[in-house]
């Protein structure tokens, strides 16, 4: 106790500690209602989901989830009765709404096209950003500063002035629609943020150990391979989930220049319309099945997000 | 892997003998670890740039790619600075933007401001606060359709159950005077984390002993926060407007998906203009020349914010 006088002169009283501690968590929980309510949607019965008052307690129901990945057709009760027993809870469910299953949704396909798009796009970025960022850390390149000016005012275009001539040029080049497209677009989106933040990580390593690498008689080549990727690895696994988060969570690209077979889930999930307008249930099932991700990642990279946030102008 | 020997040896040998043991050059490595990344944007965002640039000079549409295309000089750029409707999205952007700046900055602050007063388990609620901001705005912005859904809706409900407003006039999104606000309401809810973040790390900046002097001069709490604490997290501050304000200066896909830019063209802001022009007029041409004036705004602005940037990376 003795040893922090000297804090304790500006350390905050307890009182505003309590102040201070109720106003933050107050806002927390306020600001995380409408996640929970997207949460709790997900798992109500269509009536109980546009019921007034809205429900708070309800009994918990899959069906917004077999909407999520199904295609339904209503059918007569006579022709449902004709049918075997049911096949499963989903199915079940349906026919007691006097429907059937017509097959699967497009739900699974957008994913897997998410999932494609996003990994692709953040292993090309990070690739990528990692060599320039090494190049711009430990090289004297000719306009350094202009250079990575340059790579990041690409980032500040607005989407939709890129997405005229991007729309028409790959019209020509027949990748519009592609996942190919898709990954490259992103690509080029994301180098920028992966080349800021990538040179501050590699800033970082002290130059010592590459150069006590090549004394051994390594390359540089070899020296940047086994001394500074290794010391590295945190950076790069920050910025990839950097890169991660934003291709999958883009959206006017993705619903301008794609339509069909390479549409991600952004696009997809307005969409998912039920009998009489949006199925909301269904949309909330697939917007918790799309933001868990995020929410695991955002967790992970709490300690990084400052950087991440600012192009690694920020570090603390 | 390396002893202490190897490290002073490469300490001790002078630069030009340790260029002369690299295998490749220093230039030709730079280049080649940085060319693939140029290449790459000047195919991908600055070869589409010049053609945009081409196109606004012409009456080019892009469903009608067999026609005829003509030069029309400047006439595209001055019939977009004669335009009643991109004057009126210019307002409606620059409402948007001041407003969602104005309200995220002075809440941001504040609850960054709180969150240093370090209370006990303040790391976990700063976790839980910022969780909005990574998720994407598109389906976000979607679902928060169904929170202001008149009646059903729970933003509504609890809207008229705190003000007694009958339920169905809960209009957030189809009532002309309340949908600009709708979407600032979801734009301050998802990037005030974004703001106060940044203040953070600005209060955070500043050296405790600053304040142990000022607390030794008996300054009073209001004078230090006047003229130590809001000063020196200036910069980050900053930086959060500016980046905020280039953000919500192109805003597209919140907007895009709660108001699609109505009711009539009430939240119709830039992007969402843009995007009306370009893909449901088609009027590609017209539509370029004002992409160009947009991305010569952004560029502007992204100019000051790379500069701010700098500032606080010397910090």
């Amino acid at each position: 106790m003795s040893l922090t006088t000297a804090h304790s002169v500006v350390a905050p009283s307890s009182n505003a500690k309590l102040i201070a501690g109720t106003i933050i968590i107050a806002y927390a929980l306020i600001s995380i209602v409408p996640l929970l309510w997207i949460f709790a949607t997900s798992f109500k019965t269509p009536p109980d989901s546009i019921a007034y008052p809205p429900k708070v307690v309800f009994q918990p129901s899959i069906e917004g989830y077999c909407n999520l990945f199904t295609t339904r057709t209503r059918q007569t009760p006579e022709y449902i009765n004709a049918l075997g027993p049911a096949t499963g809870f989903c199915d079940e469910t349906v026919r007691k709404r006097n429907m059937v299953i017509a097959g699967p949704s497009n739900f699974l396909p957008r994913f897997v096209n998410s999932l494609i798009i996003a990994f692709g796009s953040t292993f090309c970025a990070v690739f990528l950003g990692t060599l320039s960022a090494y190049g711009f850390s430990r090289f004297k390149v000719p306009l350094a500063d202009d250079l990575l000016f340059f790579i990041l005012s690409t980032r500040f275009m607005p989407p939709i002035a890129v997405a005229i001539p991007i729309y028409l040029m790959y019209r020509e080049l027949g990748l519009s629609d592609t996942a190919l497209g898709m990954i490259l677009l992103y690509t080029a989106v994301n180098v920028s943020l992966a080349v800021w933040l990538l040179k501050g990580f590699i800033d970082e390593i002290p130059r010592e150990y590459e150069e006590a690498a090549m004394i051994d008689g390594y390359t540089r080549l070899q020296a940047f391979w086994r001394t500074v990727l290794p010391q590295a690895t945190t950076g790069i696994a920050a910025t990839a989930i950097f890169c991660l988060i934003f291709a999958w969570n883009e959206y006017a690209f993705a619903a301008l220049l794609t339509s069909g077979t390479a549409q991600t889930a952004p696009p997809f999930i307005p969409t998912i319309i039920g009998e009489g307008g949006q199925d909301w249930p269904a949309v909330a099932a697939g917007t918790t099945i799309f933001l868990v991700p995020i929410l695991v990642f955002t967790i992970l990279l709490r300690k990084q997000l400052l950087r991440g946030i600012t192009f690694g102008a920020v570090r603390k | 892997m390396l002893d202490r020997t190897a490290d002073n040896v490469a300490r001790a040998t002078p630069e030009p003998l340790a260029k002369k043991i690299r295998g490749i050059s220093d230039k030709g490595l730079a280049w080649l670890f940085i060319s693939p990344t140029i290449l790459l944007l000047l195919a991908i965002n600055i070869f589409p740039l010049f053609w945009a640039i081409y196109l606004s000079f012409t009456n080019y549409r892009a469903n009608r790619p067999n026609e005829v295309v003509k030069n029309l000089g400047l006439a595209n750029y001055r019939r977009i600075l004669g335009d009643q409707d991109i004057w009126i999205a210019m307002q409606t952007t620059a409402h948007f933007v001041f407003w969602t700046i104005l309200l995220q900055t002075v809440i941001g602050f504040t609850l960054a401001w709180l969150i240093d007063r370090k209370f006990r388990g303040h790391a976990f609620w700063t976790t839980i606060i910022l969780v909005p901001m990574m998720l994407s705005p598109a389906v976000v912005g979607n679902f928060w359709r169904f929170l202001y859904e008149p009646q059903i809706g729970l933003f509504s409900y609890v809207v008229s159950f705190v003000t007694g407003i009958p339920p169905t006039n809960v209009q957030m999104l189809s009532n002309v005077e309340l949908a600009p606000w709708a979407i600032i309401i979801v734009d301050t809810w998802m990037w005030t984390p974004y703001v106060m973040l940044i203040c953070l790390a600005g209060l955070r900046s500043i050296p405790e002993y600053i304040y142990e002097a000022a607390e030794v001069d008996r300054a009073s709490n209001w004078r230090q926060f006047w003229s130590i604490t809001l000063p020196m997290a200036l910069p980050f501050i900053m930086l959060a407007v500016l980046f905020r304000g280039i953000e919500n200066f192109k805003m597209f896909d919140m907007v895009n998906l709660l108001t699609g830019g109505g009711p009539g063209s009430t939240t119709e802001v830039a992007s969402i203009t843009l995007k009306r022009q370009a893909f449901e007029s088609w009027r590609t041409g017209y539509s370029s020349a004002f992409a160009i004036i947009l991305f010569v705004a952004v560029f502007g602005l992204a100019n000051i914010y790379v500069k701010a940037l700098n500032k606080v990376k010397q910090r």
